[in-house]
């Protein structure tokens, strides 16, 4: 059973966190590395101003492209599973694809689409796409066709299979497949903030603070895009805990 | 209650491994069906619940042919017909869930009943208590024994008033006593009731103990029904042990020599 997450291990961990930080800052002895007791104060003032704005943008560009990614990734990856002809057909295509790093797409997608946010989130949604698609797929693949037989013989039709067998059989999955894939996915979008866009952390940490020299916000910025990041992860890990709970058990 | 009509039926690309057969059960009967691996045993059995479908030929329960499951026939699988991710009790409900998801349409789910949740929880509880799981009703599958699967697996089907039963190996994977105990079960309530079932099974005494009457099929291509009388079925006393042994033995080499 996979550990829960307490609240003693995430403190120690915060605390050799700024420790080496300060630890750094001392060595460096840098404007490019400013003390944490130097940047928390700044980042804990600038949240609930222009920071958290940019935070918002963010959060909402990376929420809004998972839920695109999910509900296109999830009947996809569901018929694909069930229908193995079609499968077949396809999976040489997406074994092709799903490596590509889908980042080098940012200029045609800003040609094809625009540049609006758009743009942006559809970036990351076929990033997450990929993932949930593969992990989906397999997971539909891997069911037993006696269970859905015998859920059929209960008089389950096709919507009743998604309802009552394929989607909570692939939850897991999607969950596990964007908790890995959630690092990406905000990595991708601190590069396409950077352009194109006056709002989102990517823009406040290169154009607003970096570009100008102001250090110390711009660390501000990175704890933020930290801390979008760490919160998806854990939202999603806690998500996974919950749908797994009947796999955890058996093992007590 | 069923009538097979010049079944011809062949997996894709394969010989048929029934042409023109036909076969007639009727209201109330245990029939077994037995034959060696790959004899289209359980073929026959999804035939029966609507799951395949022949290539010619018909099959009617009450008249009407089959084209889909029917709501008032149960399946129950030697394994793997249970959600590992839902309880005992959510498994043993699946089926009256499935229902109240379509409504009554007929198609789905019978017309003649409509069950307000609280009417199917009960009649879920009841079925579980009967076989002796109740005190499992909120463990998951993979907390449980094969034998406790099988009973939630059986209180499923039992829950949604079948009045006919169709099983695949339902006792293969179980511990003699267990396997038994559930034999037991289904003989008594097939006596309190007109329930009709029928047993697939490989194994000759599960023929022999649940069968009132048994069809035997073999390798290659079945054309016309051999069924064989049997009135030991339903005795899981011992009382008629020298006609049992015999019945077996008859059985055996009836199987022999259709190989």
């Amino acid at each position: 059973m996979r550990r829960r997450f307490d609240i003693r291990a995430a403190l120690i961990g915060l605390l050799m966190f700024f420790a080496i930080w300060q630890l750094l800052a001392w060595i460096i002895h840098r404007p490019i590395m400013p003390s944490p007791l130097k940047v928390l104060p700044i980042f804990g003032a600038s949240l609930f101003g222009d920071l958290g704005t940019h935070f918002l943008a963010s959060s909402a560009r990376v929420l809004a492209a998972i839920c695109l990614a999910v509900v296109t990734a999830v009947p996809i990856g569901l018929g694909l599973g069930q229908v193995p002809k079609v499968n077949r057909i396809f999976a040489p295509l997406i074994a092709i694809v799903y490596p590509i790093p889908k980042i080098v797409f940012l200029p045609v997608i800003y040609v094809l689409m625009g540049i609006t946010d758009i743009s942006k989130i559809f970036l990351i949604a076929i990033i997450i796409f990929f993932q949930i698609l593969v992990v989906v797929r397999d997971e539909a693949a891997n069911l037993h066709p006696e269970l859905i037989l015998s859920v059929r013989s209960l008089g389950a039709g096709r919507r009743a299979l998604f309802r009552y067998v394929y989607f909570p059989a692939s939850l897991p999955a999607v969950l596990t497949a964007l908790r890995v894939s959630v690092g990406t996915a905000i990595a991708v979008l601190f590069i396409a903030e950077q352009s194109l866009t006056t709002y989102g952390l990517g823009y406040y940490i290169v154009v607003e603070t970096y570009q100008v020299l102001r250090y110390p916000e711009m660390y501000a910025g990175i704890l933020a895009m930290s801390l979008l990041g760490l919160v998806l992860y854990f939202i999603i890990h806690n998500m996974e805990q919950k749908v797994n709970r009947y796999r955890g058990e058996e093992q007590n | 209650m069923i009538a097979i009509k010049d079944l011809t039926f062949a997996y894709s690309g394969q010989p048929p491994i029934f042409q023109g057969y036909r076969l007639h059960v009727s209201r109330g009967e245990a029939l077994s069906i037995i034959g060696p691996s790959g004899c289209g045993k359980t073929t026959l059995l999804y035939l029966l619940a609507g799951l395949r479908h022949p290539q010619s030929g018909t099959i009617s329960i009450d008249d009407k042919p089959i084209s889909r499951p029917r709501p008032r026939s149960g399946l129950v699988l030697q394994d793997h017909g249970l959600l590992p991710w839902q309880t005992v009790r959510e498994n043993a409900r699946l089926g009256l869930t499935i229902w109240g998801f379509y409504g009554s349409d007929g198609r789905h789910a019978p017309a003649d009943e409509k069950l307000v949740p609280n009417q199917a929880d009960q009649r879920v509880d009841d079925w579980l208590k009967k076989l002796g799981i109740d005190g499992l009703r909120d463990q998951y599958p993979l907390q449980i024994s094969r034998g406790q699967r099988q009973r939630t697996a059986i209180a499923r089907t039992l829950a949604m008033k079948p009045d006919l039963l169709l099983m695949d190996e339902p006792f293969s994977a179980l511990d003699a006593p267990t396997r038994e105990d559930l034999q037991k079960f289904i003989i008594t309530l097939h006596a309190a009731s007109d329930l009709t079932y029928i047993i697939v099974t490989h194994d000759i005494e599960v023929a022999v103990v649940m069968g009132k009457k048994i069809l035997v099929l073999h390798k290659g291509c079945n054309e016309e029904a051999r069924i064989m009388h049997n009135a030991c079925a339903g005795f899981t006393d011992g009382r008629m042990q020298g006609e049992f042994q015999q019945q077996c033995e008859d059985l055996r080499k009836l199987l022999g020599s259709m190989t």
